[in-house]
């Protein structure tokens, strides 16, 4: 289309690839690949073994990752109601209510993680909420985090609904909360299926706000990958960060696999 | 702007229980957000806080690292996600939904998955330097970059890409191919086509991507502590360390609050710059 001669689009091509690759598919790929190694000091990896996974799904990393997981979806489900409820309430406000709500729970995403974990920490380490130590501390945290996200989605959704469904239920006598929850909330089910996925992979990878806060007994994944890393297990560390992808990506799968049956039916 | 059927439908008088319904979600952020928010900022108002932690040389050198490595960040990938959403775009190749797809999954991954990769691709005992002790065969090679804050840049550019190549490609989805068809056809070079009516359709969103890479990379954390760089502190591994390694509160909540002022700040001319970007089209 832009480059008519097959010569210049392979050049276009080659650029791409010489980007691409080393960039983005490479770092994948390497983490991949070393989590079956033992040892990587040329081209390719040597000493193939699957031990880092063995240990990667019994003891400690397993209790991490059902610690994470359990940790996402509260987060997730508690957002999705949070955001989801004031993105509605912003809708029926009027013009400057729904700008100041909107810039309210936006704001979350503008502030630093590390931030947000250390206000959670100061705020909740002193009466009259003392959680900290707790594995309620952390869900918290993400809950904040996450909000911004699932608010977003929710309200990007509502202002694409059509209100003539809306108004078409109003008309034929249907009270307000009748109208939402037979209406709104399955015309809106795609979108918050949608931020629920985006929630979760955001809690699942969150370190920052997690590193402030985490209690002994409440250990996510991705502090236990930063752990393995930082005394030098770079190996062990790869096949924990695999793992933890892979769960994510099957979460995000069945979300998704939802998503399109329920549009089927 | 002119007011659409759907703002006219919602203009509908404000009852009392709309504030009512409100009310909920809001004291929820009060609670969990905004009330720990302000006990950051009246941590960090102890006296002589700030005069300590903005006259100490750890946070002077913080503050310059993290604006650096933002602004080279954010210009990497500037720079990088518009060759390649170019390409993508406008010289498909087969498989090049694959790697759009690709692309968003990218996104879903945590910062630090990068450094890891990175740390086995030029670490000290890593691919790069392998290969190199491999062919020369001196005791050790020349890559040594990773725990300075050129590593910290790369891993940066790397993962952060991905947010302006997504805006672009919807921004080049609107270009019309006629127009495209046209201006070669009439002897227009690829370059001048770019130039003249790709790169004016491309600006919102290399704004909106822009903006939102800068607000990002000045707040991240995960690759920094990854690299495992001594000499390389930013704004949020400097409230890491003063909260959890020194305990030293009311310093972590001085710098705290001075990220957080400059990322609000930033942010908020994102959200300006974009809604600007949305309402061009």
């Amino acid at each position: 289309m832009l480059v008519h001669t097959a010569r210049g689009r392979r050049t276009a091509w080659a650029v791409f690839a010489l980007l691409f690759t080393p960039l983005f598919a490479l770092p994948l790929l390497v983490v991949l690949a070393a989590s079956f190694a033992t040892n990587w000091s040329g081209a390719l990896p040597s000493g193939p073994t699957a031990a880092h996974y063995a240990t990667a799904v019994r003891g400690e990393p397993l209790q991490a990752l059902a610690t994470s997981l359990v940790t996402a979806a509260t987060a997730s489900l508690l957002a999705l109601v949070v955001g989801a409820w004031a993105a509605l309430a912003a809708d029926a406000l009027g013009r400057r209510g729904r700008r100041v709500l909107d810039a309210l729970f936006v704001l979350p995403v503008a502030v630093p993680s590390v931030a947000v974990g250390l206000a959670v920490l100061v705020a909740y380490s002193q009466p009259p909420f003392l959680l900290n130590g707790t594995r309620w501390i952390v869900i918290l945290a993400h809950t904040v985090l996450v909000t911004a996200f699932a608010h977003q989605s929710v309200g990007a959704a509502l202002r694409r609904l059509d209100p003539a469904y809306e108004q078409a239920a109003a008309s034929l006598g249907a009270r307000p909360l009748h109208v939402l929850r037979r209406v709104k909330l399955p015309l809106l089910l795609p979108s918050l299926n949608a931020a629920a996925g985006l929630c979760f992979a955001l809690s699942m990878g969150e370190l920052s706000a997690t590193m402030m806060l985490y209690p002994p007994d409440w250990l996510p994944l991705p502090v236990l990958v930063f752990t393995a890393t930082d005394r030098g297990s770079l190996f062990t560390g790869s096949a924990l960060a695999v793992v933890l992808m892979a769960a994510t990506l099957l979460v995000l799968l069945a979300l998704s696999r939802l998503r399109t049956r329920a549009a089927h039916r | 702007m002119a007011a659409t059927t759907a703002d006219l439908v919602r203009a509908r008088p404000r009852t009392a229980p709309a504030r009512l319904w409100a009310l909920p979600p809001v004291a929820v952020l009060a609670l969990v957000f905004l009330y720990p928010l302000a006990l950051v900022v009246r941590e960090s108002l102890t006296p002589g806080a700030y005069a300590r932690v903005l006259g100490s040389h750890a946070f002077q050198d913080a503050l310059g690292t993290t604006v650096w490595l933002a602004a080279g960040a954010t210009v990497g990938c500037l720079v990088l996600g518009f060759v390649l959403a170019l390409i993508l775009a406008f010289v498909p190749f087969p498989g090049s939904r694959a790697v759009a797809r690709f692309i968003d999954v990218f996104l879903s991954f945590p910062s630090f998955l990068v450094t890891l990769a990175l740390l086995f691709v030029y670490g000290t005992v890593g691919i790069a330097n392998g290969l190199w002790t491999g062919a020369t065969g001196d005791g050790d090679g020349p890559f040594d970059f990773l725990t300075t804050p050129w590593g910290v840049l790369l891993a940066e550019i790397t993962y952060f890409t991905p947010f302006v190549v997504r805006p672009l490609l919807a921004a080049f989805s609107q270009v019309d191919t006629a127009q495209l068809e046209a201006a070669s056809s009439l002897g227009a070079k690829p370059a001048r086509v770019v130039r003249q009516v790709i790169w004016p359709e491309a600006l919102p969103a290399l704004a909106a991507g822009g903006s939102l890479v800068l607000v990002m990379s000045l707040n991240e954390f995960g690759i920094v502590l990854f690299t495992g760089a001594k000499g390389v502190t930013t704004l949020p591994t400097l409230v890491y360390g003063k909260a959890i390694l020194e305990s030293d509160y009311p310093a972590a909540c001085v710098v705290a609050v001075v990220n957080i002022a400059l990322s609000t700040g930033l942010y908020a001319l994102y959200r300006g710059v974009s809604r600007r970007a949305g309402a061009h089209r």
